[in-house]
């Protein structure tokens, strides 16, 4: 009995104060003057963390000032809420932030259960292997029998399993209470290979003595859509989100950067014309001015210029687009149409 | 009978053997006595020797004291990166709080210093005046310093302020009121009352206006600067509060007494995270949507009540270790119940009990870095926020990272105590 009367409590706490928060978001945000975006507490190399002059920087904060940008042609009008993994949604609920990008990954109970809204991906993560170069392995199909570093009491342990069943390999894997412990035995060869998230094997190899002798294998074996969240029922934020997200994707696919974006708005290209605001009104439909696309593009630069920027191949992290590449170089990332 | 010779004075006294005096006696004496002893200093000098070099080695020898980024501190044998700290020294410090404010920062340090290094001294005098500093004048200067002022006083607060004063004088008054003795008696106690109010009121007028200081909002606030301010408000909340708990609890009134006791208890039965997520996670939930408290304020209440509800145990032991005479004693004199305790029995009791009421201290002070959890970052939450970062992440930073961490607390901690030791022997007057 005790069982079922506590969450039911809770969901009725959580319900009410989703009805209350159902306010519009895009006035609340246009009067107080800035975006209130939930940030990773923890931080997360590339994605959200301070640099030395004590500002947030990363790549899911960068979306944070696009939305700031698009709202207010400034991507400085964002304040960020630290939140660690377990007060997150209740932040989201409760008001206390406007938006949460917060590597979140997109699954269909916490899209349906918690009245929040996942806008889209910004990332697609997704379990991945680290290996020595010198054990000349280039596929995680050969990792049969191997010694694997993992840290215990998570998804990636029961992926791990998961998948050297279903594949029928051997699976010999060392278990660690904490990423830090696992990294450490796998840095002092302990293991020959080291499991996590993608993007946490690329900010976890810096810890090694020498990143360069080891290697990221291209299998990726678990689903993460990391993506931002907004609370249900307030459409308007929602379509704000959702389309600030697209439009720097499609700024991209039509080579529309932070450079050129003022140029670009004398294209003849009714695609870009119409992403740009110069044709049409597609910014007054989400409530914005009509050139809140080129805005936000002004502010952070497109989808690739933010990732080359905070986690690409020339930061210290050197993540590889791969599955977040556009579509038209064989990734996911997939503009939906301005039209 | 002759007498060939006698010495008419003692012999100079022959230095002892060097056997049992100087550096090698004192070896003998104390680390090689017996067997059993030198097999223990062996051991204790073979793990010495394991562990000093080698810290040694990796603190000072083969540490990295300059540098711009991750690079200078790669390599096989590199130490600790102290360049890494450098880097970040500033935000340790203070956290997020914006650059060209930090002087505001400063100031505080070191009006914090100003008046507690002349308290800590005691032959230093106008101790009355410097109390009044620290306690009334420091808080609400510091407020108004970090925060940047110009607070909104709502007529509710003055509301509240006047309808207490009226409250208070009514008390105060009420003797006269009723008739059983003249008001020229209670003039005075009436005219008193009214000073803390006065005091309350120009806060107020203070707090309210408008320095063109900016505003910097708590969620900026961070390392030492964050940690000093927690630990701070929790001391000086848990001593007074603790105090009045603890009489509470041995008081004979029975609500007061049984409102005491579930305090008491409940905050102690709880463990600090969960008070600490409780007022981050589940408060904003039952709040309405516009009304928000600030987090670091909600933590400073949490940490100030548990600290409290420990700090009032601490003196009840005290309290009960006093002899009954002691409270037979006061009252054969004629004191009245407060007198009793601000006299006789709460001088000597908390003096017994200095160990425990420092203990709780240092606790709470360490306690702090427990706000990590809520999203506030204390010291150690502004180290591990650095640790994330790729532009220094190296196997060596977080060791060097969380050694420095490490490093301040202990300073903290380690002066807290030697400062007790040296009060506790200044107070011990009876068992010399």
């Amino acid at each position: 009995m005790k069982k079922t009367v506590l969450p039911i409590a809770i969901a009725a706490a959580i319900g009410l104060s989703v009805a209350a928060a159902n306010a519009a978001t895009l006035e609340d945000v246009k009067s107080k003057g800035f975006v209130q975006c939930g940030a990773n507490a923890s931080g997360l190399a590339g994605f959200a963390t301070t640099n030395d002059q004590g500002e947030w920087t990363g790549f899911d904060v960068d979306y944070c000032r696009a939305y700031a940008a698009a709202i207010f042609g400034d991507p400085s009008k964002v304040k960020f809420t630290p939140l660690n993994a377990k007060e997150r949604f209740t932040a989201l609920q409760s008001g206390s932030v406007d938006v949460l990008v917060r590597n979140t990954t997109w699954t269909m109970s916490r899209d349906t259960q918690l009245g929040l809204n996942f806008t889209g991906t910004n990332y697609y993560d997704g379990q991945g292997f680290m290996v020595r170069k010198s054990l000349g392995i280039t596929s995680a199909l050969e990792l049969s029998g191997a010694s694997v570093c993992v840290q215990t009491g998570t998804t990636t342990e029961l992926n791990l399993s998961d998948y050297f069943r279903a594949n029928d390999m051997d699976l010999n894997a060392v278990v660690f209470e904490s990423a830090n412990e696992a990294i450490q035995a796998y840095d002092a060869g302990r293991c020959d290979t080291f499991t996590t998230d993608a993007s946490g094997l690329y900010a976890e190899r810096l810890k090694l003595t020498n990143p360069d002798d080891h290697m990221i294998l291209p299998e990726v074996i678990s689903k993460e859509p990391l993506g931002p969240v907004v609370r249900q029922g307030d459409d308007e934020w929602f379509n704000i989100v959702k389309w600030v997200g697209f439009a720097l994707v499609n700024a991209e696919e039509l080579g529309v950067t932070k450079d050129n974006v003022e140029e670009m708005k004398n294209s003849d290209n009714p695609e870009i014309k119409r992403l740009l605001g110069t044709e049409g009104a597609y910014g007054e439909a989400i409530g914005l001015d009509n050139d809140w696309a080129a805005k936000a593009i002004a502010g952070v630069g497109n989808y690739g210029e933010i990732f080359d920027r905070n986690i690409g191949p020339d930061t210290p992290l050197g993540i590889e687009r791969g599955i977040n590449a556009l579509w038209t170089n064989g990734g996911l990332q997939y503009g939906i149409p301005v039209r | 009978m002759e007498i060939a010779y006698v010495r008419s004075e003692p012999a100079e006294a022959l230095p002892p053997p060097t056997s049992s005096s100087g550096p090698i006696g004192w070896l003998r004496e104390n680390l090689f006595s017996g067997i059993r002893n030198t097999i223990l200093t062996l051991l204790a000098l073979y793990l010495l020797w394991l562990t000093i070099p080698p810290m040694i080695q990796f603190l000072f020898i083969d540490a990295v004291w300059s540098g711009s980024d991750r690079q200078d501190c790669l390599g096989a044998d590199v130490g600790a990166c102290w360049a890494f700290v450098e880097a970040r020294f500033p935000q340790y410090i203070y956290g997020r709080y914006p650059i060209d404010e930090r002087w505001r920062v400063d100031i505080f340090f070191f009006l914090l210093a100003a008046g507690l290094i002349p308290m800590a001294i005691p032959r230093v005098p106008y101790k009355t005046l410097n109390a009044i500093f620290l306690l009334v004048i420091f808080p609400v200067v510091s407020l108004i310093l970090l925060t940047g002022g110009d607070f909104e006083i709502g007529v509710s607060w003055w509301l509240a302020l006047v309808f207490t004063l009226v409250l208070a004088e009514i008390i105060v008054l009420l003797p006269a009121l009723l008739g059983a003795v003249p008001f020229a008696e209670r003039k005075r106690p009436a005219t008193v009352t009214l000073v803390p109010f006065a005091a309350l009121a120009l806060i107020f007028v203070i707090m309210g206006l408008d320095f063109g200081l900016r505003e910097v909002e708590t969620s900026l606030w961070g390392g030492l600067l964050v940690t000093l301010v927690l630990a701070l408000c929790g001391i000086a909340a848990s001593l007074p509060l603790g105090i009045l708990l603890a009489l509470g609890r041995r008081s004979k009134m029975p609500i007061v007494r049984m409102f005491s006791v579930i305090f008491i208890e409940f905050w102690r039965g709880v463990p600090l995270i969960t008070i600490l997520f409780m007022s981050s996670v589940m408060l904003p939930l039952f709040l309405p949507d516009d009304v928000s408290f600030d987090k670091l304020l909600r933590a400073i209440i949490g940490v100030a009540m548990f600290a409290s509800a420990y700090m009032a145990e601490v003196v009840r032991g005290g309290l009960q270790a006093m002899p009954k005479g002691q409270y037979e004693g006061a009252d054969a004199l004629g004191l009245s119940h407060w007198q009793k305790m601000r006299l006789i029995i709460l001088p000597q009791a908390l003096k017994h009990v200095i160990p425990g009421i420092v203990n709780t201290f240092i606790g709470l002070f360490k306690d702090t870095s427990l706000v990590l959890i809520i999203g506030l970052f204390d010291l150690l939450g502004m180290v591990k926020l650095s640790l994330v970062d790729p532009k220094w992440a190296t196997p060596v930073t977080p060791a060097t990272g969380y050694i420095f961490a490490a490093f301040v607390f202990w300073v903290f901690c380690f002066g807290m105590s030697r400062y007790s030791m040296f009060i506790e022997r200044r107070l011990d007057r009876t068992h010399r």
